[in-house]
């Protein structure tokens, strides 16, 4: 579990990013953190692994408070997944790469073995195992990046901004592969503007505006209200965008998925010819 | 690294700002002639007195005092050196050897500090202009600005790297020297292939606005010389005459000496 | 006018043993606005670096077919000549910035194809102006926002007064107030200025209610080529994947389910305005 109690963070430079936030994490849970550039979404999940330590209040993952781990420590038991594979990739294989991690933490040699094979299956990269990362396209870099976190099995895995440059099958092979990391009772932590993609999700939301939490929820709540969405600087999910219109016809506003939106019509239909 | 900080330039504008770097860039040249004709304590103490009214007026005396400091640790170096050599080896009386080494030391302070006020009053655009003007090929010009631009964003992407291997166990403060040197290389291979990528994309975009059309490039901006940098350009060679001068037909006296009478 | 015509346009990348582009053969009038789409490694990237002559001058390799981009033959011609006809913004906004302070980036295009001074100060004040962003005149670009840095970009490139403007997914980094203030300035260009845009994106729902032209690519082949309406709502867009907006998807569920609507909404607006009509009516 991840408390954060009363968190602010400013940064050296003066930018104040997060101010007094407060937020808990179950264990299994699937949340995504939205808002604007800016906001401070990438800063706050930057303390849950120990990247960053509050300027004032504290973060305790798992009962123990941040400022007394090691990023190494904490790292174990909570996985980061960067926005740009490139800030990682630097083995000669990708076999070395996704080894790399657990090698860092001690791993023998033959549970690495059985780890990176794993990892590479789970992920479609066995063809690749001794290929040289840089070698990968953008995509297939970026299941690499994927590979050498979930390798450790970490229990929460935190992905910063997991659909920039993707295409639609991209992104709906990713939302099966989250489906997925759930079912294992993995925690996960999405950071995206991408609202379409998060009501296609459909998580637990907590939207950011200008360092603070201006709203926790379900996604059906939070992104169709509209008062939220212009405080926090996003544009609602196309399903809402239109029947936001429909409002005044008596149908349910509250709606982001095109599924319900079409179970929605067609009742209206049936109870109005 | 404080070195660095007496180098990099600050967003301020003050007379000093606003000089032509090409007569800037003279005034220095002349300081360093003048600093190495002397091995005398007395000009080179007059010679340092005199870069101060340009930091005030220029108003970076925090940065220069700044850069001062860490000039100070080489400059002790040499100091050390020459007073156990002239001292020791060369067997020169103590306080002539005194005398020599702390004027040794403190050419080295004059040389850094009169780059140091010259890059601290200087914007990178302006030099990078000043350069175009002397005649300096396009492609360094080029070069250098935009090797300037990115020197900030190389900068965070380097802390970024950092942070994503630290997020996969590595421990960049811990094990001897050899193993800290190698925790390196997950950090530099990366921000040197990234580097290379940026550098890429870079080219592309240069091509797509038409580099290399014409020879005869023109510009938005031009450098003019203004009277006030004639008048320092003047008061530069007026200093050079008069230290020339002095060198060969006044024997400079020693510290010493003075201090005696 | 067609301003850009290809004719079974194939090119393989050096070194590389697939085909990038294969029979590409599109043709685009003046003053439309593209909307060029499809899978990641399509070839849609490849294409754009077609129009300007990225490809091949740049990355070398063989260019098959012909390929006329403003009644130039791309081929014979460099990539700065036809630089001042097309112009090129790409997907990350900070590689395409390289002076220390936005007014000179902007008359970088100019100072290379050698404008004299007055007319270069002259159209970057029109460029600033046309863009939004003539309160960032003196900034440096690290202290810019993407979004920010992207509007530099397309005001460099505007500065040129090319015929045709292509973007290279250009708010892939953005935010999506970010990406839609880009939207509208393109769109404005198209509008007010009749420059040409091709636009590659898989936001379709953003894209489309600026586009008239919609191609979409798949392994380097056109699989798609027309209006919006068609190519959004046809199987085949579908079946490859691409992003189809939710609008069209949304009638297209409604007609299998028995209500026809009449028109094949590819907004939001549309939508709720034709299910308003076909609601009342019932």
């Amino acid at each position: 579990m991840i408390k954060v109690k009363d968190v602010s963070f400013t940064y050296p430079n003066g930018v104040e990013a997060l101010r007094e936030v407060s937020l808990t994490i179950q264990d299994g849970e699937f949340v995504a953190i939205m808002g604007q550039n800016g906001a401070g979404k990438t800063t706050l999940v930057k303390h849950f692994n120990g990247l960053l330590k509050p300027t004032s209040g504290n973060v305790l993952v798992d009962g123990v408070n941040t400022r007394k781990m090691s990023v190494a420590a904490l790292a174990r038991k909570v996985g980061f997944v960067f926005q740009n594979p490139d800030h990682q990739l630097f083995c000669e294989t990708v076999e070395d790469e996704v080894a790399f991690a657990l090698r860092n933490f001690g791993f023998k040699e033959r549970t690495i073995k059985k780890r990176v094979a794993w990892a590479l299956n789970l992920l479609d990269l066995t063809e690749y195992r001794k290929t040289s990362p840089f070698m990968l396209s953008g995509g297939e870099r970026k299941r690499v990046a994927l590979a050498s976190v979930l390798a450790w099995n970490p229990k929460v895995v935190i992905l910063d901004e997991p659909t920039i440059g993707q295409d639609h099958k991209q992104k709906e092979r990713l939302r099966q592969f989250i489906v997925q990391l759930t079912a294992q009772q993995k925690t996960v932590v999405i950071v995206t503007h991408d609202v379409e993609f998060v009501a296609e999700c459909n998580p637990h939301v907590v939207l950011m505006a200008q360092g603070k939490i201006v709203a926790e929820g379900g996604a059906k709540q939070v992104l169709t209200n509209p008062d939220l969405v212009t405080q926090a600087s996003i544009v609602p999910p196309q399903i809402t965008q239109i029947f936001l219109e429909l409002a005044d016809l008596g149908l349910p506003t509250d709606l982001i998925d095109i599924y319900e939106a079409r179970e929605a019509l067609l009742n209206f239909l049936e109870a109005n010819p | 690294m404080s070195v660095f900080d007496g180098l990099r330039f600050r967003r301020v504008s003050s007379p000093i700002h606003q000089l032509d770097p090409r007569a800037k860039f003279f005034y220095v040249c002349v300081m360093f002639v003048i600093a190495v004709m002397f091995n005398e304590l007395l000009p080179l103490i007059l010679l340092f007195l005199i870069q101060i009214p340009f930091v005030f007026v220029a108003g970076v005396q925090r940065e220069w005092i700044r850069s001062l400091r860490g000039a100070a640790f080489l400059a002790i170096i040499i100091f050390g050196f020459n007073f156990l050599f002239s001292y020791l080896y060369s067997y020169y009386e103590p306080s002539y050897a005194l005398e020599y080494s702390l004027a040794m030391a403190l050419r080295f302070i004059v040389l850094v500090e009169s780059f140091s006020v010259f890059f601290l009053t200087t914007s990178p655009d302006h030099l990078g202009l000043a350069l175009e003007q002397s005649h300096v090929p396009y492609e360094f010009c080029f070069a250098f600005t935009t090797a300037v631009r990115f020197v900030p964003v190389l900068a965070e992407e380097a802390q970024t790297i950092m942070d994503a291997q630290k997020a996969r166990g590595l421990e960049l403060e811990r094990g001897n020297f050899i193993k800290r040197i190698r925790n390196y290389i997950p950090i530099l291979i990366p921000l040197i292939v990234n580097a290379i990528r940026r550098s890429l994309e870079l080219a592309e975009a240069m091509e797509s606005r038409a580099w290399g059309a014409t020879e005869k490039r023109t510009n938005l901006y031009m450098l003019r010389l203004g009277k006030p940098d004639y008048v320092l350009a003047l008061m530069s060679v007026l200093m050079l005459v008069l230290a020339v001068y002095v060198r060969l037909s006044i024997p400079v006296p020693r510290l010493a000496m003075i201090l005696r009478i | 006018m067609a301003v850009i015509e290809t004719k079974d346009l194939t090119y393989t990348y050096p070194g590389a043993t697939k085909r990038a582009l294969e029979d590409v053969s599109i043709t685009i009038e003046k003053g439309e606005f593209v909307v060029l789409t499809g899978p990641s490694g399509c070839g849609k990237t490849t294409l754009c670096r077609c129009f300007n002559g990225l490809v091949p001058h740049f990355y070398g390799g063989k260019l098959e077919g012909n390929i006329i981009v403003t009644g130039l033959k791309v081929s014979e011609n460099s990539i700065h000549e036809l630089a001042r006809h097309v112009g090129l913004v790409f997907q990350n906004p900070e590689n395409q910035l390289f002076a220390l302070f936005v007014e000179k980036d902007v008359a970088f295009g100019l100072e290379n194809l050698g404008v004299p001074r007055d007319d270069i100060r002259k159209r970057v004040d029109w460029a600033l102006q046309m863009t939004g962003i003539e309160d960032l005149r003196e900034r440096a670009p690290h202290e810019l926002s993407g979004g920010q840095q992207q509007r530099v970009a397309i005001a460099c490139v505007l500065a040129m007064q090319p015929d045709v403007m292509v973007f290279d997914e250009p708010t892939s980094f953005l935010d999506p107030l970010g990406a839609q203030k880009i939207f509208e300035v393109i769109g404005e260009l198209n509008k007010k200025l009749g420059i040409t845009v091709v636009l590659v994106e898989h936001r379709l729902d953003l894209a489309s209610r600026y586009s008239n032209h919609v191609i979409v690519m798949d392994e380097g082949k056109v699989v798609l080529d027309g209006e919006p309406r068609e190519v959004f709502n046809s199987e085949t867009a579908r079946l490859i994947g691409v992003g189809i907006p939710k609008a069209t998807r949304l009638s297209q569920f409604l007609e299998k389910s028995g209500v026809h609507l009449g028109r094949v909404p590819v907004t939001s607006e549309e939508a709720s305005h034709i299910l308003k009509e076909v609601l009342r009516r019932d």
